[in-house]
């Protein structure tokens, strides 16, 4: 395997992703990872130089409408859904003290 | 009426406005259907039995009143679990989405609605579509009708699994890979992506944006036609729709392919496709011929490059979608969890599964400073030049043949221990989900152990036209 995953790499992967791992969870992470870069590498094979990255297959523009409201108070549906919910708001845990 | 789920879609809904049956009676018999199979099978992560009955009642009243006249007025469907509906439970086969119950519906379920079509249920999947087999859902495997020893494919599996069981007239799936393609194949049944932008992704809950498309999974052709006219809409709220004119697909329904440029790519039949998956294709490119189509040999190339591209965008695309997942606005949260930092990745490390947080993990990377560049942008311009290659190809041929997957469904618990060998399988499906362009899947065969064998059409961007008339050519001469 040529790309060797740290222990750093992978705790800073699982902050980005917001992802607690247990160890053993981190070292079959460190393993899947590097041979999915190692696979990816493949693409190092091919010259890309001058050719633009294509993010949308299509010509599409950016849809614009006039900022007007058009659905009404959703609130009550909005917040059906949440684990918590307070005087129509949503709960979180305690952030700080 | 008497073996009512041997009827098409099509058919049923005939059937129907005749008189010969009613919506409550085709309900019926789906359920007692399910009721029968089921268990074993497991295509299904919910079961709307009051709802669809109730529902299936007040069609069959709206078409006896000739307020509904549509071709799949009164046809019960099976809706994958990825797609929101309102009041009815949204899993996306996630634990973390276990109690998630939208307060409203996905577009094209909304247009099926309209036309008179009735939920039965939501249909199990790999969790967030990441997968190939339906082996990743967090409630249970889905087996395959066929041979229930083997996977029905994935990641669409339950909806695929569901129509080959007769457990619905049709179902709709989506494919971001060829999970709707894939699972059609293995399951003997058709399956159809859309050219991208065509189906409305409101409501789909994202795994890939730029690679998502809703699409039909039917017992045969017309099905597949008729469902892809209902369901096609322009749609505000998905910026990525598209506002087509020539949404007749049924009008594509036509037993003809002369003068038809087939292209047949070499790299499709190299090393890795298994003999009688090759051998079924080659003898349905030669009924082709037969049937007056040109059919050559040619070379895509670019072919092995499509799966790391795909995963590089698809995990980057998914690891900025999952983001909502976080314990807040909806789903699941982890109990004991202190602060909101922690609780973030507490309730995300408990609700997601395995491939999907690898998925995450990778995705994160990728798009991490630093590697942005040499991963991310790296990959979208070989999406570039895989566009490309498929334009070229186009200039010559009105539809690029092929087979879906190397092989047959694999056994049960065989897939999951080695994911790059897995993704491999993705080789055939994927590089169209880059491109946006269509693809049909359609039986073309049986192996050995009688497990159906799918061939695999791609035609140029808004051409889906194309693909129903071959597939429906084809069909006609083997049925």
């Amino acid at each position: 395997m040529s790309n060797i995953i740290s222990d750093e790499t992978i705790e800073y992967v699982g902050i980005l992703a917001k992802l607690e791992l247990s160890d053993e969870e981190k070292e079959q992470a460190k393993k899947d990872m590097g041979s999915m870069l190692d696979y990816i590498d493949q693409l190092n094979e091919l010259d890309t130089t001058g050719i633009e990255p294509m993010s949308h297959v299509f010509p599409v523009q950016n849809v614009f409408r006039e900022d007007i409201v058009t659905n009404g108070d959703e609130s009550e549906k909005t917040l059906k859904n949440a684990p918590g919910e307070k005087d129509n708001m949503f709960m979180v845990p305690r952030t700080f003290d | 009426m008497e073996d009512i789920l041997s009827l098409s879609a099509v058919e049923l809904s005939a059937a129907i406005k005749e008189g010969k049956t009613t919506a409550v009676e085709a309900m019926q018999a789906v359920l007692s259907k399910i009721e029968e199979v089921e268990k074993e099978i497991n295509a299904y992560v919910t079961i709307d039995k009051e709802g669809a009955l109730k529902k299936a009642e007040e069609v069959q009243k709206k078409i006896e009143a000739g307020e509904l006249s549509g071709p799949l007025a009164g046809v019960p469907v099976a809706i994958k679990d990825n797609m929101c509906t309102e009041g009815v439970l949204t899993t996306c086969s996630s634990k973390i989405l276990n109690n998630f119950i939208p307060t409203f519906s996905a577009e094209a379920v909304i247009n099926l609605e309209k036309a008179g079509v009735v939920m039965i249920g939501k249909t199990n999947m790999d969790e967030f579509a990441m997968g190939s087999t339906t082996e990743t859902s967090a409630y249970g495997v889905t087996k395959n009708p066929r041979n229930t020893e083997h996977v029905p494919g994935g990641s669409s599996g339950g909806s695929a699994a569901a129509v080959a069981a007769n457990e619905c007239f049709f179902a709709l799936g989506s494919d971001t890979g060829g999970s709707i393609r894939q699972p059609a194949s293995y399951c003997g049944v058709v399956g159809l992506k859309p050219t991208y932008g065509t189906v409305s992704r409101y409501g789909l809950i994202a795994y890939g944006s730029s690679l998502d498309q809703i699409g039909p999974i039917t017992k045969n052709v017309a099905d597949c036609a008729t469902v892809l006219e209902v369901i096609t809409s322009y749609d505000k709220k998905d910026s990525t729709s598209i506002d087509r004119k020539d949404t007749d697909f049924t009008s594509a329904l036509v037993d003809d392919v002369k003068g038809m440029r087939i292209g047949i790519p070499r790299d499709y039949f190299g090393e890795g496709l298994d003999e009688e998956v090759k051998n079924a294709v080659l003898a349905a490119a030669k009924e082709f011929e037969k049937k007056g189509a040109i059919v050559e040999e040619f070379d895509l190339s670019l072919v092995s490059y499509a799966i790391p591209t795909y995963y590089t965008i698809a995990a980057a695309e998914a690891s900025s979608n999952l983001e909502r997942f976080d314990g807040i606005k909806y789903g699941y949260r982890a109990a004991d969890a202190e602060g909101l930092h922690n609780m973030y990745k507490k309730t995300r490390s408990e609700g997601f599964g395995p491939e999907v947080k690898r998925r995450i993990m990778l995705g994160s990377f990728v798009l991490s400073s630093g590697y942005y560049d040499a991963y991310y942008l790296k990959a979208l311009r070989v999406k570039a030049m895989i566009r490309k290659a498929f334009d070229e190809a186009f200039e010559k041929y009105d539809i690029i043949l092929g087979p879906v997957a190397p092989t047959t469904a694999p056994k049960l618990g065989q897939s999951l221990s080695d994911p790059i060998k897995m993704y491999l399988g993705d080789i055939y499906t994927i590089s169209a989900n880059l491109a946006g362009i269509p693809g049909i899947s359609l039986p073309c065969g049986k192996d050995a152990n009688g497990l159906p064998i799918g061939m695999q059409m791609l035609a140029n961007s808004f051409e889906e036209k194309k693909l129903i008339q071959a597939a429906y050519t084809y069909e006609k001469g083997t049925v």
